[in-house]
């Protein structure tokens, strides 16, 4: 690697894998609580797993920003990190806030948790995704301003590009709207409309400025396609990203007590969201169909290739399939969503960090690319946990649209519970889906250790 | 993306554009505060009220259930269930019993051994919930 100070990424990104490992664990507890309903409790009720299962979803996405961002600013800025001791300090605060909020989601009862963390100070805990003690929050705060001051005065010290300029916007922004986290108003309709601030503003938003960033870095390094032309789409894309996703947080505001007309914004503005995504797809496949030199990492390709088309299906598709009001007065809270949340979240964001790993990690240990045998695991693991998601995607679906219809348009509307036990088929098949990528995942950390002929060095 | 079309000029667009649209986010949502007071009747939230969100939040009711459909997807609507369970002694009643130790092979709500009191506010606010204006949502009582 280029610069010496590169390698903190390394920390970060192997606590990412193993809080992905975490994740997986737990979405395979819910998956198995969906179906067999005492699994585990009272000991783990469904709620403590969902938290984990989101909580660490979130926190291993921050470790892969946070590393692909060391690992990205030095190498644009064509100068050492700022300070590799404030991020290596970092890392390990992060790390053990992060552990220590897992355990207490385990150990103690959740009102129990709020109670000792200072939630009566202020309320800010047991709202989906956000759902960390305020010290936790705190400390998020205190993790990414240390995180942010970092890399930008590096960015200000060197070279200034296009992609170190889309990443840090993408990064102060995720700060930025966190910060509505903190507010909590006692009126329910309030605390929702800014709820999603942070978590619409997050996804389909300044987190896609992320995306782009580090899509566009591994894209430059594989494909050697000229600069010029990988950053000229990389602003072509965030634009379209924001202008369809910043009033397409309106297809939240439908059925929250927000006015009517939000159907008409959130409709028409979100049916545009596929449009970046789809442009992101083709992006990939025109710059590596370019490429200037044969990378001999083939496996950071894929993810490349991979985290365009999923995000398409995931976040564009399957976004679409549920947005439009009409539709979604019928689907808004059912499976639908979980099976949108599923794809979009894996093909948008995990497979992202994946190809930031997978590019990125080889060159920290001292060679361009990983022997053939360890390339071709990695292969394995990428189509596995892949196609895994696409099924576990569709049996969601399927287990959505039985439930819109046995509970919402049928003419004899059944309970949530009665309609719960009809569908279970399909749960049972989204768990041994997730059983498959449980796999993938498993062949994916055993890549790491595969040894074989090496590729040539790093320059 | 031909070559008259250059990086500059695509990276003014992108910051135009995004101006451009977050100030018309900012107004729309301007315009949602001046209108919301109406939908969702703030005027009535009491202190009991106020008490009940705060305990659906510290006992992550949402991480099971959907409320005004977001949330969780494993248990039932909680935004209509003061009218599905038939009014506050329905709600009170099904919480209190609910088994400690689970319903063998079924999904089981938690006991959490609310007080009485504590019972009263999240039915109070379950309540209050039922009334906001979310332009008819759900589609029936079924959640």
């Amino acid at each position: 690697m280029p610069f010496q100070s590169q390698g903190v990424a390394k920390y970060y990104f192997m606590a990412a894998i193993a809080l992905f490992a975490g994740q997986i664990l737990f979405g395979l507890i819910m998956g198995l609580q969906y179906v067999w309903g005492d699994f585990l409790f009272p000991a783990i009720p469904f709620n403590v797993a969902r938290m984990v299962h989101t909580n660490l979803l979130i926190v291993w996405l921050l470790f892969g920003f946070m590393g692909g961002a060391y690992y990205l600013i030095p190498e644009e800025s064509e100068t050492e990190l700022y300070s590799t001791k404030l991020a290596m300090l970092l890392f390990w605060v992060f790390l053990i806030a992060g552990a220590l909020t897992i355990v207490g989601y385990l150990a103690v009862p959740y009102a129990t948790l709020a109670k000792y963390t200072g939630n009566d100070l202020l309320e800010t805990m047991g709202r989906e995704f956000l759902e960390q003690p305020l010290i936790t929050k705190v400390g998020i705060v205190i993790v990414a301003l240390g995180f942010l001051f970092n890399i930008t005065m590096t960015v200000l010290k060197g070279r200034k590009t296009a992609i170190s300029t889309v990443l840090l916007l993408g990064l102060w922004g995720l700060a930025v709207f966190f910060l509505f986290s903190f507010y909590n108003p006692v009126n329910v309709v309030e605390d929702k409309f800014f709820w999603w601030w942070t978590v619409h503003l997050w996804v389909e938003g300044v987190w896609e400025l992320i995306l782009g960033a580090l899509l566009a870095f591994v894209l430059i390094k594989v494909t050697g396609v000229d600069r010029e032309v990988i950053e000229k789409w990389l602003y072509v894309i965030i634009t379209l990203t924001l202008v369809t996703g910043v009033i397409g947080t309106g297809h939240h505001y439908f059925w929250i007590g927000t006015p009517e007309y939000w159907q008409w914004w959130g409709s028409i503005f979100s049916a545009l969201e596929p449009i970046p995504f789809f442009a992101m797809t083709v992006f990939a496949f025109n710059m590596v169909n370019r490429r200037r030199r044969e990378h001999p990492n083939r496996a950071a390709t894929l993810w490349a290739l991979g985290t365009g088309v999923m995000a398409f299906l995931g976040a564009g598709v399957w976004g679409f399939l549920h947005t439009l009001a009409p539709v979604n007065y019928y689907t808004h809270g059912t499976q639908i969503t979980a099976a949108h949340g599923h794809m979009a979240f894996y093909g948008a964001y995990a497979m992202v960090v994946l190809c930031m790993i997978s590019y990125a990690m080889p060159i920290m240990r001292g060679r361009a690319a990983n022997s053939n045998k360890a390339q071709v695991l990695e292969m394995w693991s990428f189509w596995l946990m892949t196609i895994a998601m696409v099924f576990i995607t569709l049996f969601l679906t399927a287990a959505g649209i039985l439930q819109v219809w046995l509970q919402r348009v049928s003419d004899t509307p059944l309970p949530f519970m009665v309609v719960q036990d009809k569908i279970s088929l399909f749960y049972w098949m989204r768990e041994w889906t997730g059983v498959v990528f449980l796999i993938g995942l498993v062949l994916y950390i055993l890549s790491f250790f595969v040894k074989g002929e090496e590729q040539a060095k790093a320059a | 993306m031909s070559g008259a079309f250059t990086k500059s000029m695509a990276r003014n667009i992108f910051y135009g554009g995004t101006v451009f649209f977050f100030l018309l986010f900012l107004a729309l949502s301007f315009d949602t505060h001046q209108a919301l007071p109406k939908r969702d009747h703030r005027a009535e939230i009491t202190p009991q009220i106020a008490h009940g969100k705060k305990l659906v939040e510290v006992n992550n009711c949402i991480g099971c259930h959907t409320l005004m459909g977001e949330g969780a997807y494993f248990a039932p609507e909680l935004g209509n269930a003061i009218a599905r369970l038939g009014g506050r002694e329905g709600i009170k009643g099904f919480i209190k019993s609910r088994p400690a130790e689970g319903i063998p092979g079924r999904r089981s709500m938690p006991q959490f051994n609310f007080s009485d009191d504590d019972l009263e506010a999240i039915a109070a606010y379950l309540e209050h919930v039922n009334k906001i204006d979310d332009a008819n949502w759900p589609p029936n009582i079924q959640g």
